[in-house]
């Protein structure tokens, strides 16, 4: 029996009928077509599907695409302001955060979160930040930096 | 060719805008018309014989348009490898071998609809004893796997010169066990495939995540009896190798087969669980080393003995990786007398092949422990040991005991750059203040070297070890560029712009790289072995330089010249002696399309396809030294200084190569700390998700202080060496050498990686 999920993802109202059992992760590749969120693993560790969701980041393997019935989303396509990149997707340019990019959609919603908790972060606090997102090609060290990189340039903005 | 200014620049990765906007497509991005799904059944035993297979429900269930099993798929060949092996069939028939091996395949009209089918299909198994210790599985137990490789063993390697004089000669022998666990690569992308086959034209076409298209084309004709013009492999944006994208799975054959069958387009994308029982492992060799030295400290023979954990089957480097191993067990010492035989046990496990390193990893451990054991042994301090060994700057090229001839190398110099980056000295001193107060806190060095570059073709199991470009201009004066090698993650298109731009004097934006893809690249054998620069990057250069000798007799033609008296200079071409006198190559190439009065005497167009076959294996190396600390009331460590001095050549994006060296360091700290595959007695996977198998976070690697130095190659024209893997190399070493030089004080030799909280502990507390 299927179900009808009405909710905005970046800023676009959708409305989709789908199986009860559909992960939110897939919802939002499958049924929306928005690919740029990505599934890492099948148990919650690699955060290659975080999104954000009413404001707080979550992974979105572990929701049903039923419980975010109403909610407003924001995944990796609706994060840049029309062609003007965010400050991390800059950072992570800036500072070689990236090789393969598969992770890397995650890893800027998750120092997203960060960052809003947290605009000045340590190296410590950044490191703890993204424990919860995996990635195999940098060892994270420019992925620390894109991200003081852009707690940088938001402050900035800010003043 | 001109003043270079983009060769060696800090430049952005032009990758990076379709990632960071989340507009790439890799392989499961994509959806296709009447596109069907795969789910698989897959064993759950190591070893059992299947007594029966019921079908019937899944296939009943809603949405399932097929169910196959290994009777059904009797007209594709077994899979290749580079040795052959016990036949590896796509679907398994009559037994199983490992956990994770194919009994049947469900396909669905959803990926809900083929997962619900998989569920229906019962099996009922026999459960056999599983063949899981290498060293047991030798003697033939607990039971032969296969009647045509006796005692398991599916081949034998010994490699090297005479020993046995040096040890009867050596005034020190030392003996040491090392075991290398299995370990899985992990891609944050798992594998990913879909396949189409057009009736019309009788086409077929993969997409999959994969680091060799034009090697996977050529397997894949094999295995499914088709002419390798039919078919076209494409990689699209893959989400990392790191070795097990190489060779040709099951699943790849599978998919072409049922979308040919069924006629629809099919889907399959592995779950984590999947990979890591499904996608081929890491490293699993232990080996028994021994050395001879003088009461110097100079090493004067070296023997090992190996086994060689090959999985239930061989894939395509499986059976040679210890080759990789042999070829280099005195890593950077001269040392006369080397020898290494290894036997390849077949076991009840997920086949073993490529992962970062392969091979290479086992053999500088090994050394670079040895060499810390001797330090101990004499009581010398562990760099001096090493520098007594190096090979001298003046044996380059040097001819090796193992049969190699290093290009080039300048240890000591590197070695000692690592230590004045890392405050050897003081670093000690600290580290004798902290011991004095009971801390537990080591320092460890390792020297490697490697080998990359693959890589010339008699020294690769496929027989290609060259690769290709084509370069082109377009009327508009842009240059397309098509590469035969096949960049994931490693940033190619880059790199390789940055060479175009300087070889052709033109600016890096008006270049475009496409690569990983048979119908618009040149035939060329991808990326592994950290050869993607250094083999695929000289192609670039040759083909540029054709491109400018037939620039120059275009722009002879349009300066009234001869094209011997054509220089060409920083994106000009002109006339020797005439200055002002001169055309752009942009010019040239409008002329080259455009030039209808000139198409009598050239012929049209300005492209070029050029190969580059390399003359020898390339050898980077380096130094990493490590300082960290055990927590004696948990047995965790934790870094206090992390230097890496590599040397991988001449090199064209720094940024790259230090992303590169990142991310290695970081593999080889979870291989020396935290990573592990795990089977029990029985054959059964335990570490079978990320919950399990230890992937590291960002808390727990440090940060890394990177350098390096320069030591060209004379084996390829750019100077380059290749840097992927050297990181990986490296760091497992250093580390366990620091953490063995922590515990030093218990006296313990030896503990086997991964070196975790609860072993340290045990160790400090003797338990």
């Amino acid at each position: 029996m299927k179900r009808t999920v009405t909710l905005t993802v970046n800023g676009t109202t959708y409305q989709r009928d789908v199986e009860p059992r559909t992960l939110l992760v897939h919802f939002l590749r499958d049924d929306l077509g928005l690919t740029g969120t990505h599934i890492g693993c099948d148990t919650s560790q690699c955060g290659a599907c975080t999104v954000m969701l009413n404001g707080k980041s979550i992974k979105s393997c572990t929701s049903f695409a039923v419980q975010a019935i109403g909610a407003e989303i924001t995944t990796i396509e609706g994060l840049a302001d029309g062609d003007v990149l965010h400050p991390l997707q800059d950072g992570f340019w800036e500072e070689h955060g990236l090789q393969c990019g598969y992770c890397t959609p995650g890893m800027i919603l998750s120092s997203l979160q960060l960052l809003q908790r947290n605009p000045n972060p340590s190296e410590e606090e950044i490191r703890k930040g993204i424990e919860g997102n995996l990635c195999r090609c940098t060892g994270y060290q420019n992925i620390v930096k894109a991200v003081q990189h852009a707690a940088a340039k938001m402050a900035e903005v800010k003043v | 060719m001109g003043i270079s200014t983009m060769v060696g620049a800090r430049v952005k990765r032009r990758e990076d805008p379709r990632l960071i906007i989340g507009n790439a497509s890799y392989t499961d991005d994509m959806q296709m018309v009447g596109q069907l799904y795969m789910s698989f059944v897959r064993s759950q035993y190591g070893h059992a014989n299947i007594k029966s297979i019921n079908i019937a429900a899944a296939k009943a269930s809603p949405g399932v348009r097929g169910v196959y099993i290994g009777q059904d798929m009797m007209d594709v060949n077994p899979l290749p490898s580079g040795i052959p092996g016990p036949d590896y069939r796509a679907i398994s028939i009559g037994q199983v071998k490992y956990v994770g091996d194919i009994i049947a395949v469900v396909v669905g009209e959803s990926r809900a609809a083929a997962v619900d089918g998989a569920e229906l299909v019962v099996v009922d198994y026999e459960e056999l004893p599983a063949v899981i210790d290498v060293e047991e599985a030798a003697k033939g137990l607990p039971v032969q796997l296969y009647p045509n490789f006796a005692n398991n063993v599916g081949f034998v390697h010994d490699m090297g010169n005479d020993v046995s004089e040096a040890f009867a000669n050596a005034e020190v022998v030392l003996e040491q066990k090392f075991m290398h666990q299995r370990l899985s690569s992990n891609p944050m992308e798992t594998r990913s495939v879909l396949a189409e086959w057009k009736k019309g034209d009788q086409t077929l076409t993969l997409w999959t995540s994969n680091q060799n298209p034009h090697l996977l084309r050529t397997w894949l004709g094999a295995v499914m009896n088709l002419p390798e013009h039919v078919i076209r492999v494409v990689a699209p944006e893959v989400g990392g190798g790191f070795g097990p994208k190489i060779t040709i799975y099951r699943e790849e054959v599978i998919a072409c087969w049922i979308a040919r069958k069924l006629g629809h387009p099919v889907k399959w994308s592995e779950t984590r669980s999947e990979h890591l029982t499904a996608t081929s492992q890491g490293r699993g060799q232990q080996d028994y080393v021994k050395i001879a030295a003088t009461k110097e400290g100079v090493v004067t023979g070296l023997d090992i003995v190996g086994y060689c954990d090959m999985g239930a089957y061989h894939t395509i480097f499986t059976p040679l990786l210890p080759v990789f191993t042999g070829l280099i067990i005195n890593g950077v010492y001269a040392i006369p007398a080397c020898h290494y035989k290894c036997y390849n046990v077949l076991t009840n496990k997920t086949p073993t092949d490529a992962y970062r390193g392969a091979g290479r990893p086992e053999a500088i451990l090994m050394i670079e422990r040895m060499m810390d054991l001797l330090a101990i042994e004499l009581n010398m301090d562990p760099t001096e040991v090493r520098r007594k060994n190096f090979i001298k700057n003046e044996q380059f090229p040097y001819s090796s005991p193992m049969g190699l001839v290093y290009d080039s190398g300048d240890y000591a110099t590197n070695m000692d750059k690592a230590k004045q980056i890392f405050g050897y000295d003081e670093m000690r001193k600290m580290q004798a203040d902290a011991q004095a107060k009971g801390r537990y806190v080591g320092i460890g060095v390792s020297t490697y070297m490697e080998i990359c570059g693959l890589g010339p073709s008699v020294a690769v199991p496929t027989g290609r070890g060259w690769d290709s470009a084509s370069v082109r201009f377009d009327p508009n004066g842009k240059v397309t560029v098509a590469t035969g090698v096949s960049p994931h993650g490693q940033g190619q298109e880059t790199t390789f712009s940055q060479i175009i731009a300087d070889e052709l004097g033109i600016p890096y934006e008006d270049i475009t790289v496409k690569h990983g893809d048979t119908a618009n690249t040149p035939v060329g054998n991808g990326t592994y072995g950290s050869r993607g620069l250094a083999v695929g990057g000289p192609a670039i250069l040759l083909a540029c330089e054709t491109i400018r000798e037939k620039g120059k007799k275009i722009a002879g033609f349009m300066m009234e010249a001869s094209a011997e008296d054509i220089i060409f200079e920083e994106g000009k071409f002109s006339v020797k002696g005439t200055p002002g006198k001169s055309v752009t190559i942009q010019e040239v190439a409008a002329k080259s399309y455009t030039g209808a009065n000139m198409f009598g005497q050239i012929e049209p167009g300005l492209e070029a396809t050029r190969f580059f076959e390399p003359g020898n294996l390339v050898f980077p190396f380096g130094t990493h030294i490590s300082a960290i600390e055990i927590d004696a009331n948990t047995g965790e460590v934790s870094f206090l200084k992390y230097v890496a001095v590599d040397d991988c050549g001449k090199q064209i994006s720094p940024l790259l190569v230090e992303g590169q060296v990142h991310g290695g360091i970081a593999q080889g700290i979870g291989q020396a700390l935290y990573e592990e595959i795990v089977y029990d007695s029985a054959g059964q996977l335990i570490s079978g998700t990320l919950m399990d198998y230890t992937v590291p976070t960002a808390t727990e690697l440090p940060h890394y202080d990177l350098d390096s130095t320069v030591t060209p190659t004379w084996v390829n024209p750019l100077g380059a060496k290749g840097v992927g893997e050297a990181g990986t190399v490296g760091s497992t070493p250093c580390v366990v050498n620091a953490v063995m030089d922590a515990l030093k004080s218990t006296g313990i030799k030896e503990i086997v990686m991964p070196l975790r909280p609860e072993k340290l502990w045990r160790a400090i507390n003797g338990k």
